[in-house]
């Protein structure tokens, strides 16, 4: 399979501190369904920010589809960042905006006409249970309820990557194996998943993921061969 | 589609781009101040309009044009001087007219300080004679001079420039004064635009940070605050626009009443009325071209 992201040495420090990432290298499969697990603190936020370029590294070489973005012009970032889809660990809607309007802002920030937009955004409201929520605004949203307005939003512009920051923290086991289901389904379209979670059993539910692990701020399986397809756990 | 329904749904979908930042029009200071900057820009500039207009009009009104007194006091000879005068100065090079002052003319204007009790004949009273000349420079006035101290040599001459001067000089001044005025307030509206700006792109720093995220250029992000601030300008140009106008209008009749000729030369003509008009326009673009600026500059050190 093809590789969509790669990560060389990587390391990231904010201000004059000591690196929050130090040596990351790894690279993830197009079309693959990635975990990223650690202990709070361990950096995983910091390699999500990375990756979903909001981020530029400290030293070392990030590609996002075969390109090297961290000499990439600025101005060519959001042109990437449109091909990425992002669940904010604290959702990040637009307060003054309906559901439908939030859901319906990735289309309208890439410039697509309105009369293409009503039937995704439809279509996408249906599919995370919310279409009878479609004019509610975010504060009038439980936690789930806006999750799932998270999800929907970073998913509707089928983006290649799809990153998501602790997606199952807010919400029951119940909400949270729908949304692992919408997960699973968006995988099988071809869209490459990355779910940073502290959730194990969570990990478990999807057989053929691969774990990545944080360590403060080291990859605990740098080469790739101490990966967890939980399905397989037992037997490795 | 219903055609009513699709203009509708289009009216609401573009409402929704626009609201992406939230509607702050009116609520907020800006409108305000900038209502308050375009006010006291457009008095300015009607100031310095008007000025100007007097001042060219001064100009104009004095252009080559001197007094000859006559100050004997004996009002035969004096007769008899404005006489000669009258004979010889049309022939003099460089004279385009020649106009004796009435007495009935210097009565009316003497008569405030005289009365009306006493006859104008009683006083040894000037006499006075307009002429025009075809030059204004100091050359041809002196040799006018000459010339007239030939025919009649304890004539005085005056050229009006030499008495006006000073105040068409004021009037100049005060109008450049007031172009500097609009040119500060522009300034000034440019600051608090900018600082507005600031203000508004900092709060605003989550939803930019999701629309940047989402893969929105600066430029889109630019044109919103544009927008926004476009609205504010535009509200608050039109408003201090209006209460100027109205001052202007209110200052205008009060100057006519005065029945002063030198305040009624204080006038705003059509075109200073369009320039006036075209205060607002450049305000709100003035207001936009500095929001996008200081938006463009500000994201610029984001990644």
């Amino acid at each position: 399979m093809a590789s969509i992201v790669q990560f060389e040495n990587v390391g990231l420090r904010y201000g004059l501190g000591s690196e929050a990432l130090s040596d990351i290298s790894f690279s993830l499969d197009s079309g693959g369904f990635y975990f990223l697990t650690g202990a709070s603190g361990a950096g995983k936020t910091s390699l999500l920010k990375l990756l979903y370029l909001a981020q530029r590294p400290s030293r070392g070489v990030i590609r996002l589809f075969n390109e090297d973005v961290v000499t990439l012009p600025r101005k060519r970032l959001p042109g990437f960042r449109r091909r990425i889809g992002v669940v904010f660990q604290d959702f990040r809607l637009v307060p003054h905006l309906s559901t439908y309007d939030n859901i319906a802002l990735p289309l309208r920030v890439a410039g697509m006409e309105e009369s293409e937009i009503a039937a995704p955004v439809a279509e996408m409201l249906a599919w995370v249970g919310l279409a009878d929520r479609a004019d509610a605004r975010p504060a009038t949203l439980s936690g789930g309820e806006q999750q799932r307005v998270a999800i929907a939003r970073a998913v509707i512009g089928r983006p290649e990557i799809l990153i998501a920051d602790e997606p199952t923290g807010n919400v029951d086991p119940d909400m949270a194996q729908r949304l692992l289901t919408l997960f699973e389904a968006l995988n099988k379209l071809g869209t490459t998943m990355v779910v940073a979670t502290h959730d194990i059993p969570l990990i478990g539910k999807v057989p053929d993921a691969q774990m990545m692990r944080l360590d403060r701020g080291r990859l605990a399986d740098p080469t790739g061969s101490l990966r967890y397809p939980p399905g397989r756990a037992g037997s490795a | 589609m219903i055609p009513g329904i699709k203009r509708k749904r289009d009216k609401a979908a573009t409402a929704a781009r626009n609201r992406l930042l939230p509607e702050g029009r009116v609520a907020g200071p800006m409108p305000w101040v900038i209502a308050i900057m375009m006010f006291l820009t457009v008095l300015a500039a009607a100031a310095g309009l008007g000025l100007l207009h007097a001042s060219r009009a001064l100009g104009a009104d004095l252009s080559g044009r001197v007094t000859v007194q006559l100050i004997d006091a004996d009002p035969v000879a004096r007769n008899d001087a404005v006489r000669r005068l009258v004979r010889a100065l049309p022939r003099l090079p460089g004279v385009v007219a020649v106009q004796p002052v009435p007495e009935s003319q210097l009565a009316d204007q003497l008569r405030p300080w005289l009365g009306t009790d006493l006859a104008a004949a009683e006083l040894p009273i000037p006499a006075l004679v307009d002429v025009t000349l075809a030059a204004t420079d100091p050359a041809a006035v002196a040799t006018f001079r000459r010339a007239v101290a030939a025919i009649v040599p304890q004539a005085r001459v005056e050229p009006h420039a030499a008495f006006l001067a000073p105040l068409s000089g004021l009037m100049t001044s005060l109008a450049g004064l007031a172009v500097a005025l609009v040119l500060l307030m522009a300034l000034a509206t440019g600051a608090v635009v900018v600082l507005a700006a600031r203000g508004a792109h900092d709060s605003h720093r989550g939803t930019i940070d999701v629309l940047h995220l989402m893969g929105a250029t600066d430029i889109q992000i630019a044109r919103l605050f544009q927008r926004r601030i476009a609205l504010d300008a535009s509200f608050g140009g039109a408003l201090g626009f209006a209460a100027a106008a109205a001052v202007i209008a209110i200052i205008g009749q009060r100057l006519g009443a005065t029945g002063s000729d030198m305040l009624q030369t204080i006038h705003l003509s059509a075109g200073a009325w369009l320039l006036l008009l075209a205060l607002p326009l450049a305000g709100v673009l003035l207001a936009m071209l500095t929001a996008r600026m200081t938006v463009l500059s500000a994201l610029g050190r984001q990644l």
